[in-house]
């Protein structure tokens, strides 16, 4: 085997390789991307059903309940951005930092009956922390309320 | 004054790494021996300062000095003496300052252990991590000084997130740091090389030793910050590919490359301008994992407040020191002259094949984690890119690692056929198939081919050792003979390779958790993944700087007790922060995991978790990182490097 066919066997499997990794992300990306959506955004845009998105917002204040379907703690809460809002459901515990009024980015998907099943929801360790997607599509909607505060240095570690 | 003391010792060690890289490449280039023979002295210089440095932060930390505007944003009385220490790099200012020591520790490492390494090469490693370490303390210095002072000084402070105060992250950034810093000393090794325009084997074994130091680190430090979020988050998961756990897996990917590619090129010299690429890579990786993550470009869950004016520095940083090195390889890579021929089935070719599998997983680890920051920098939308994306792309590409991994050890240098290797190996590749067969009948498709894929690098890890000593096939008396006269590397790549068979089989094993999520009051019974779990009581209790709810919860299987776990949730009067503190009883072959969650009405809602196998993914990455130090034992490494004469010259110099 000579230098050049050796060098030609190299070039080929690196190109194998990135070329499968690049088909892999593509594939990927178009399967698993999540947009992330204010309940305006879900009403306007109408996604299908079944599809992952990330939708952020604000609590709405006296909307939590709680209650026990099939044997397991659910919470259904309404996530509003001041125009629509959504009704969410969710099996679980929620975050320490969850609170009604405060910003709250809820990840799953929606029901035929248009209501969002959550499998995961998220509220920053911090507490003065507004998720900044949030922040920024409350803005965009006019529907800030508070000062977006700086987040003290409290978040930490890696 | 202590608080001042640090601040100069900060100045003089930023003025002291100038020293070192304008003395280090100059004199280098001057082939002035005495300029040459200066660099070592300020490079322990430097780290003395800055170890008075963080002595001095730490000092103000256990003080109490709240004028230090960083100890009283970060510190309280009340906190345990432990994490007022370990405080002091849980914050951005302190973390940065840990880095600055840690480089400094390098280049004091490399100074003295590197007495055998040409002075001009050492000379310009030290020369290069002089720069690189300037520029980091003066970011500290200009942007993120740890020693100011605020007036008044508060009568207490703010104290830390208490997420953080938590034995296993009190030690985790100083072992993740050494590893990503580490990586700076093989990353000086290449530009300096680039700068000499020379690399040999004698080069690969210099950089080897440093590579696979910071390597076993950086898996420590990856190990023990997944198994925090495992046990302090309570959200049952340990990985969530989030950007900042993707920071500390890029540099290992390629770094676990480096050190594959290191023994081509000690061994046959080949690959040579590779591998260069590579330890400037890693490095670039390194610090664009620390401090993209730190300016705020990429935010998750684990990172610190943002701040944009130092991200600038630091952009400026990270283009000045990888876009310098990348210029410089540019330039000079085509000076490299490689050596060695192999054919495609050869040892080289199977670490050619590592080398291009873990880089593609990096790559799309790169991209999965960069695209969705950038898309809402440049395009405006806000996308994410969750845990099905990687497991979607990443494991494919695992795949054909694992399956190379066991064999790739077994193949001759230069050219090989694979036939008498699966010969040696058939053993293994049996065991991986009944294994896989066997979970086939439980299990779904994925975890069945991972822990058959676990079986065969676990016991095809050990195949080189096994043939090597015989074993089975001669008395044990001489296998044992044999094995004392093995290499120590060899031992040391099957351990490692072993490791990381262990934390796929602890990975796979997920497939078999079970979960349960109920709402109990005092007294109540459940039944979840073949266990009985009661709620025994609810109770306060008081700990040194929160108070918490405990739960008693009594766990059986089949009627036999397994004893009482204590879920609490603590909440923390000085920060306003509710934690939860999550119960774990282990076996060493499952977890059980027990979190409880929010109470009223006298219910409070309780989550069960059984984890298959979760203990052994830490056990792995030990495992894998004990492989590693094992491995930098070998005499070939200590002593391999001929040792030079002292020259007449440096004498009289």
């Amino acid at each position: 085997m000579t230098r050049k066919h050796r060098r030609l066997v190299v070039v080929l499997a690196c190109m194998a390789g990135l070329g499968s990794a690049a088909a892999l992300t593509l594939n990927a990306f178009s399967d698993n991307m999540v947009f992330f959506m204010t309940p305006a955004d879900l009403a306007e845009k109408n996604p299908p059903p079944g599809q992952t998105i990330r939708l952020g917002g604000m609590v709405e204040k006296g909307s939590v309940h709680r209650v026990v379907l099939d044997g397991e703690p659910t919470a259904t809460f309404k996530v509003t951005d001041g125009k629509s809002d959504v009704s969410v459901a969710y099996t679980g515990i929620l975050p320490d930092l969850f609170r009604e009024g405060q910003g709250v980015v809820a990840m799953g998907s929606l029901l035929p009956d248009h209501s969002f099943h959550a499998q995961e929801v998220l509220a920053k360790h911090d507490e003065t922390y507004m998720p900044k997607d949030v922040a920024d599509a409350l803005k965009k909607r006019g529907y800030w309320k508070h000062a977006p505060q700086p987040a003290t240095k409290t978040a930490a570690g890696s | 004054m202590i608080p001042e003391l640090g601040n100069f010792a900060l100045a003089l060690a930023c003025c002291l790494a100038l020293a070192q890289a304008v003395v280090g490449i100059w004199g280098a280039h001057r082939r002035d021996i005495r300029l040459m023979a200066a660099t070592p002295g300020l490079a322990v210089g430097q780290f003395l300062a800055l170890a008075v440095s963080a002595g001095a932060l730490v000092w103000a930390a256990v003080h109490d000095d709240f004028s230090v505007a960083n100890i009283a944003e970060n510190s309280a009385i009340a906190k345990p003496l432990m994490y007022k220490i370990s405080g002091t790099w849980g914050n951005h200012e302190g973390s940065i300052l840990l880095w600055g020591l840690i480089l400094s520790i390098c280049g004091a490492a490399v100074s003295i252990a590197g007495k055998n390494l040409p002075s001009a090469l050492r000379a310009r490693v030290l020369g290069v991590l002089g720069g690189t370490s300037c520029g980091f303390l003066l970011f500290a210095l200009t942007t993120s000084n740890p020693f100011l002072r605020i007036w008044p000084p508060p009568a207490d402070g703010q104290g830390m997130n208490p997420l953080l105060q938590d034995p296993g992250l009190a030690f985790h950034p100083p072992i993740l740091y050494t590893g990503y810093v580490g990586f700076a000393v093989p990353f000086a090794f290449a530009v300096a090389a680039l700068i000499e325009g020379r690399i040999d084997a004698a080069w690969g074994r210099w950089v080897r030793p440093w590579a696979l130091t910071s390597w076993a680190f950086l898996t420590c430090g990856i190990a023990l910050g997944s198994w925090w979020a495992y046990y302090e988050l309570g959200w049952g998961g340990y990985w969530f590919w989030d950007p900042v756990e993707n920071a500390s897996l890029m540099p290992w990917l390629t770094g676990t490359a480096l050190v594959h590619s290191a023994i081509v090129v000690e061994k046959r010299e080949s690959l040579k301008i590779w591998t260069v690429l590579l330890a400037i890579g890693t490095f670039s990786l390194s610090l664009s994992g620390t401090f993209l993550v730190r300016s705020g470009i990429l935010n998750s869950v684990h990172s610190f407040a943002n701040d944009p004016a130092r991200g600038i520095f630091i952009l400026a940083l990270l283009a000045l020191v990888i876009g310098g090195s990348l210029l410089l390889f540019a330039l000079r890579a085509p000076r490299l002259a490689s050596g060695g021929i192999f054919a495609p089935i050869s040892r080289e070719g199977a670490l050619v094949l590592n080398n291009i599998l873990l880089c593609s997983i990096c790559a799309v680890v790169v991209v999965g984690t960069m695209y969705p920051p950038f898309a809402d920098l440049l395009l405006g939308q806000k996308i994410s890119v969750g845990a099905p994306f990687f497991n979607a792309t990443v494991l494919p590409l695992a795949i054909p690692l694992f399956a190379a991994m066991a064999v790739g050890p077994l193949l001759p240098w230069k050219r090989a056929r694979l036939l008498p290797v699966i010969q040696h190996a058939w053993w293994a590749a049996l065991a991986a198939v009944v294994v896989s067969g066997f979970c086939t009948i439980g299990m779904k498709v994925l975890p069945a081919l991972a822990f058959g894929a676990a079986t065969w690098i676990i016991l095809g890890s050990f195949a080189e050792v096994v043939e090597r000593t015989l074993l089975f096939r001669t008395p044990v008396a001489s296998s044992f003979r044999r094995a004392r006269g093995l290499p120590i590397a060899v031992l040391g790549a099957a351990i490692a390779h072993a490791g990381m068979g262990v934390t796929l089989a602890g990975l796979a094993g997920a497939a078999l958790d079970s979960q349960k999520i109920v709402s109990a009051k005092v007294g109540d019974s459940f039944t979840s993944g073949g266990y009985q779990w009661t709620l025994m009581k609810l109770e306060d209790a008081d700990g040194p700087n929160y108070t918490a709810r405990v739960a008693t919860v009594y766990v059986k299987k089949d009627g036999v007790p397994l004893g009482l776990m204590y879920p609490s949730r603590r909440n923390f009067t000085l920060q306003h922060q509710t934690t939860s503190d999550v119960a774990i009883s282990t076996n060493l072959l499952r977890d059980l995991y027990v979190v409880l969650g929010e109470e009223r009405d006298g219910q409070a809602v309780l989550r069960f978790h059984v984890n298959v196998l979760a203990p052994w993914i830490w056990i792995g990455a030990f495992i894998m990182a004990a492989g590693g130090a094992i491995s930098l034992s070998d005499r070939r490494l200590r002593v391999g490097a001929p040792s030079r004469a002292r020259s007449t010259t440096e004498v009289t110099a």
